[in-house]
């Protein structure tokens, strides 16, 4: 029989990060995602796996450390929240401009500044966008359930490697602080030095004497190569954006309206689905796997079915922009949001959305 | 079968503890569960509660605006909770501080004495246990045996030996509706 366990989100990151094989994890305490440093302190994965589990003295420094790591070939990522976060921007920027695989999870609360340590999503642009300086993207994963907490650590690194481009876990304090049934991941033994020098060849792994060495550095200071570097990184989005986008549809086939909702909020929107169509209301939900690369082309093909959408998210309107340039002006696109970490109940996503499209 | 539950209260009465081991029983019986705490400063000496679902089929979301049973623990989550209960829902609450009394007559009330029943067991600690057994006894959401079995979970090996005592202060809650 599956070995179903009962856990908090940031609890299953923990386990599925010991149960992956990462090497090495760097972080500093901020709720609401603490749990997974503390259960990482609890697991003592330095006694079986070998990783490393280390609270740095600043998330600052945690980004470094990744961003040292993952030079290595080694499998490594932090985790933090919100204002954690925007301390790391600028190591993030560097990671990706070093086409480094390598996974940051950001559990959203309440901002802007120090704000609440309530759920939020209020750090959409900030993932999806960029947020560090340069033009660079994270793959960003949007979890909504414990279970997703779980596998998006596989699948990031999976895809970071896959790509040598730095993955996210946006996820936000609901879905880290809820307990849920989770089945974990195979455990696996991490993987070997000579296994890294084979899959990562342009890791910075001490120098053979039959190659040249390989050298880690983002200044480029002759700006021809500077635009190479640049393309190279687009060429590699672009791959993305074919490949890897994820999204899921609920009761889209014969909708009449949309909800798209990324995360958690997703979960609380399609309850509100539920209640509409025992009510006659004919809705349907696309919620975002992917927020990087964002599902462009199923949002875009339901805008020529529907009569219009409703975005609803815990900001004051981020991913609807997404949503827009997708829809193109076809149907109307309407929000709905609660901020500074206020969360949303269905019945007044639901009457959000009659007050926008039925009245 | 479906259960959209509350537990409410000040932090310290075990209200999370109470709400995780309902969760660790419904994991024995293989139903769906969440468990979705107040987290936060709240917790110090003010309110917490959290919302527990357990149910035969997959849970969509785990943040509610009404409530099958809501078992209430003081005077401000009563004040907070008691309107947001469905009609012919189920309202649980210990008069213990209560002073103003439920006015709902649309939904079934029970009064649970459960904190001066932990008098009688010359045990405060074991409040918790004796609201989640006269949850149990009029609710029947899980069997006691599974709420055991969760218990069993929940608690390091080092206190297994209170296990007898939570099951006696559950037999206590029961004995009290």
């Amino acid at each position: 029989m599956e070995d179903i366990r009962l856990m908090k989100g940031n609890e299953a990151i923990a386990h599925a990060a010991v149960r992956y094989g990462v090497d090495g994890y760097f972080g500093y305490p901020i709720t609401p995602q603490s749990e997974v440093l503390e259960t990482l302190e609890e697991l003592m994965p330095w006694e079986t796996t070998g990783m490393v589990v280390l609270q740095a003295e600043s998330e600052v420094a945690a980004i470094n450390m990744v961003y040292g790591g993952a030079a290595t070939g080694k499998a490594v990522m932090t985790s933090s929240s919100s204002p954690g976060v925007s301390l790391m921007q600028e190591g993030m920027s560097y990671i990706a401009a070093g086409e480094l695989p390598a996974l940051v999870v950001n559990v959203m609360r309440g901002g802007p500044g120090l704000g609440t340590i309530h759920p939020s999503q209020a750090d959409y642009f900030q993932a999806t966008k960029g947020g560090g300086h340069g033009d660079y993207h994270f793959i960003v994963l949007a979890p909504a359930t414990v279970q997703e907490m779980a596998d998006f650590v596989g699948l990031g690194f999976d895809l970071a490697f896959k790509y040598r481009t730095p993955a996210m876990i946006l996820a936000d304090g609901i879905v880290g602080q809820m307990m849920e049934k989770v089945v974990l991941p195979p455990a696996r033994p991490r993987r070997t030095e000579a296994e890294i020098a084979e899959q990562c060849p342009w890791a910075v792994t001490g120098r053979p004497e039959w190659r040249k060495p390989n050298v880690m550095t983002t200044l480029e200071l002759d700006s021809y190569k500077m635009e190479e570097n640049n393309r190279r990184y687009q060429a590699t989005y672009d791959l993305i954006r074919a490949n890897e986008v994820r999204y899921k549809e609920y009761y889209t086939d014969d909708a009449e309206y949309i909800f798209v909702a990324f995360g958690s909020i997703a979960r609380i929107c399609l309850k509100a689905i539920e209640e509409a169509r025992e009510k006659g209301i004919k809705v349907g939900l696309v919620r975002p796997v992917t927020l990087w690369p964002f599902p462009v082309d199923v949002i875009s093909g339901l805008s020529r079915k529907v009569k219009g959408m409703m975005v609803v998210e815990l900001n004051a309107g981020q991913m609807i922009e997404d949503v827009r340039m997708a829809v193109e002006g076809r149907v109307p696109v309407r929000h709905y949001g609660r901020l500074g970490g206020i969360v949303p109940n269905p019945q007044e996503v639901i009457e959000a959305f009659e007050a926008e499209f039925l009245k | 079968m479906k259960e959209e539950i509350i537990i409410a209260g000040f932090g310290g009465q075990g209200v999370l503890s109470m709400g995780k081991i309902l969760a660790y029983a419904a994991l024995t019986d293989n139903l769906e569960v969440t468990w979705m705490p107040s987290y936060g400063p709240e917790q110090r000496g003010g309110t917490a509660n959290v919302t527990v679902i357990l149910s035969d089929r997959p849970i969509s979301s785990p943040v509610l605006d009404t409530y099958d049973t809501a078992v209430i623990l003081n005077q401000q989550s009563l004040d907070k909770f008691e309107s947001k209960i469905k009609p012919g829902g189920t309202l649980i609450y210990d008069s213990y501080g209560i002073h103003r009394k439920p006015e709902r007559t649309d939904i079934k009330v029970f009064r649970v004495d459960a904190m001066e029943a932990t008098f009688d067991m010359k045990n405060s600690k074991t409040y918790n246990m004796i609201v989640l057994g006269a949850l149990l006894k009029i609710r029947g959401i899980v069997p006691v045996e599974s709420v055991m079995e969760g218990l069993r979970k929940v608690l390091p090996e080092r206190h297994h030996h209170l296990l007898g005592l939570n099951r006696d202060a559950i037999v206590k809650g029961m004995e009290l509706v």
